[in-house]
């Protein structure tokens, strides 16, 4: 089956004062439809810029300079304004961290999805604002014809972003890029959007890029990961293998940070938090080799000369370290879980 | 017993809102209400709940940078709400915050030694030498290179301005840190390192922690005991592995339920959790709009902080029974 959406080695640069970063440097991968891809990475590592790139809305000083963005089997790079802009909304839609930064404060809530409507679907103001109030019930806010009227500062911040994923939803896209779409909210508020994403995805055969720093938010939601650092994939596997059986050290250190815990386990308490060492290298200067060199636990002296590339070390599962063959050895890795 | 290092009682905060023609209308935010909780020597208290439930009022409150509204806040026995100047100055020697955010808590204009050199500086102790040496010590000990006391904030990433924050806290080696959601900020490689920290602090230098935050697994992480506030009242009040192994109070249970697992094959069901905290003039239980438990009696008269079994307090009609 070929995917909804296939990444070739895309590479998004920005021209500083500094000189020029490489945002996201060489990313590949695919999304299939009616399916969450989880992207994880800490602050500064590209994830908002490469689904910033799918969406074509790098700000002025980036440029897309290589690799395709295929969608629905179409090179996104090689459309005009236009075209894309016809595409944005409708078959692709973006929510974003902060809802208030995002929706208009001035315009009443039912008016801002109704002209998310009208720009798509050529239909009179009246019929675009019922079907906006539609949009409403669906993604379960109360009370809808009364609330399509209120403005964002009416609202509070889970309803503000149920809001997001109505304007999101209003034109039934096919691809949803969600950018750290819970972080900004409370934990059990956050429970509800990741579920109500979860029922429209499932719903509409919808798929569903997740960007994350959160790895609980990316178990519970994702059926495939890719962690990305300082602007490239380091490993991409199923979720369960991502968890299970990381192979990557940086993987391994995020998961072994975590102060994880899982229910019913009395371990998360007591047991000293296993660090990784220093901090996200600056784009600005990256080493020639690998970019974790410097904080890895695992590092040898070619790791410094030469770059790893994402390579399949198991069936469906990659990885870019050139250590890789050491540790799997010691690590009991599940094989037959592919999915 | 252990010895309350401090011991807070019947502590209410009201924010007064004004708005419209020449602040006609004024409503009153009852952000801390009837609070009563003892911080015990050594231990860290952990405070969670979600956003605007009032834990960092409660914080603020402790350090005196809010005034209570009523109630008392007494620090080895002195109510702190009497303290004139001179007798807060000298409280804040033992009593000293970590903020939240390592960006907007240190002043751009102010090298990093200058700003962990600050507090001597306020409160008169030692000479530049001195001062000196002993920002250099504490430097090390915080996982800073004497180098770094030349730089200036924006030089250092989010981790290193945090461990400035730190130091800068523990100069005065106070007995009592406030530590108000003090890895939020960060990222999850750097969040490990200054836990770690936090807790070799709190061996090496005997501190009590009262430690703040929304994160349910950074708090099981730190805390001794954990106090659970929802809308401005303390509704659980236990030892760490009671609240998580067998949580009384029905938000505290949606509030785990809430967590994200990390491990994928253990998805939470859906549909559990509903809701959302809104401040409400409900009589009876502040929770009841979003329990599942619900009974008439909770409609009518609000549950009181009880005594549970030993050292376990809730406010829940339905403690123990469901």
């Amino acid at each position: 089956m070929p995917s909804l959406l296939e990444i070739k080695d895309l590479v998004t640069v920005f021209d500083t004062q500094r000189g020029r970063i490489k945002a996201v440097d060489g990313v590949s991968l695919k999304v299939q439809s009616g399916e969450t891809l989880g992207i994880v990475g800490e602050s500064g590592c590209g994830k908002t810029m490469l689904a910033l790139s799918i969406m074509r809305l790098i700000p002025a000083n980036g440029r897309i300079i290589n690799g395709r963005i295929l969608f629905r089997g179409e090179d996104l790079l090689n459309l005009s304004s236009e075209q894309i802009r016809a595409k944005r909304g409708s078959e692709m839609a973006m929510i974003f961290q902060e809802p208030m930064t995002s929706l208009n404060p001035v315009f009443r809530i039912g008016d801002q999805i109704a002209e998310a409507v009208m720009l798509h679907q050529n239909i009179p103001a009246k019929e675009a604002l019922a079907l906006s109030i539609e949009q409403l019930r669906e993604v379960g806010i109360p009370d809808p014809e009364r609330r399509a009227r209120d403005y964002p500062h009416q609202l509070s911040g889970g309803m503000r972003q149920r809001v997001m994923i109505a304007m999101a939803m209003s034109c039934h896209p096919v691809l949803l890029l969600a950018d750290e779409p819970t972080t900004a909210l409370d934990v059990t508020i956050q429970a509800q959007i990741l579920d109500l994403i979860a029922e429209l995805e499932k719903k509409n055969k919808m798929a569903v890029v997740l960007i994350t720093h959160d790895l609980g938010v990316i178990a519970q939601t994702a059926a495939h990961v890719a962690v990305m650092y300082a602007g490239k994939i380091m490993e991409s596997a199923p979720v369960e293998k991502i968890f299970a059986a990381p192979l990557h050290p940086y993987t391994q250190g995020l998961i072994d940070s975590m102060p994880v815990w899982c229910g019913d386990d009395g371990a998360g308490r007591s047991r000293r938090l296993n660090t990784i060492s220093g901090s996200v290298p600056s784009l600005y200067n990256l080493v020639a080799g690998c970019r974790f060199y410097e904080r890895c636990m695992h590092a040898h002296a070619g790791c410094s000369t030469e770059e790893p590339q994402l390579v399949e070390a198991q069936p469906g599962h990659f990885v870019a370290c050139s250590n890789i063959n050491i540790r799997s050895g010691k690590k009991e890795i599940q094989s037959g879980m592919d999915l | 017993m252990p010895e309350a290092l401090v011991d807070i009682r019947k502590l209410n905060k009201k924010f007064i809102l004004t708005s419209g023609m020449l602040y006609a209308h004024k409503r009153a935010i009852h952000a801390v209400k009837d609070v009563d909780l003892q911080i015990y020597k050594g231990e860290t208290l952990g405070l969670v709940g979600e956003s605007g439930c009032g834990k960092s009022t409660l914080a603020k409150l402790i350090v005196r940078l809010e005034k209570a509204s009523s109630g008392s806040i007494c620090f080895q026995g002195e109510n702190i709400n009497d303290y004139d100047r001179d007798a807060l100055k000298i409280y804040r020697r033992n009593v000293q915050l970590i903020f939240q955010d390592p960006y907007s808590s240190l002043n751009p204009r102010m090298s990093a030694g200058g700003i962990m050199r600050e507090p001597l500086r306020v409160h008169k102790i030692g000479d530049g030498d001195s001062r000196r040496r002993a920002v250099l010590e504490l430097m090390a000990r915080v996982g800073l290179s004497p180098e770094q006391a030349n730089r200036y904030p924006h030089e250092f990433s989010g981790g290193q301005r945090q461990r400035i924050g730190i130091a800068r806290a523990l100069i005065l080696r106070p007995q009592l840190i406030i530590a108000d959601e003090p890895v939020s900020a960060l990222d999850v490689s750097i969040q490990a390192q200054i836990l770690n920290l936090l807790q070799d602090l709190k061996r090496d230098f005997g501190l009590t922690y009262l430690f703040v935050s929304h994160d349910l697994n950074v708090i099981r992480y730190m805390s001794d005991r954990i106090a659970v506030m929802y809308l401005g009242q303390v509704v659980e009040l236990a030892q760490n592995n009671d609240i998580y192994g067998s949580p009384l109070h029905p938000y505290t249970r949606l509030l785990l339920a809430a967590v994200p697992s990390c491990d994928p094959q253990k998805r939470r069901e859906q549909t559990v959790i509903r809701g959302e905290a809104k401040e409400n003039n409900d009589q009876g239980c502040i929770f009841q709009r979003r329990c599942a438990y619900k009974l008439p009696v909770c409609m009518e008269k609000p549950p009181a902080l009880t005594q549970i079994n030993d050292n376990r307090l809730c406010a829940c009609h339905l403690a123990g029974k469901i």
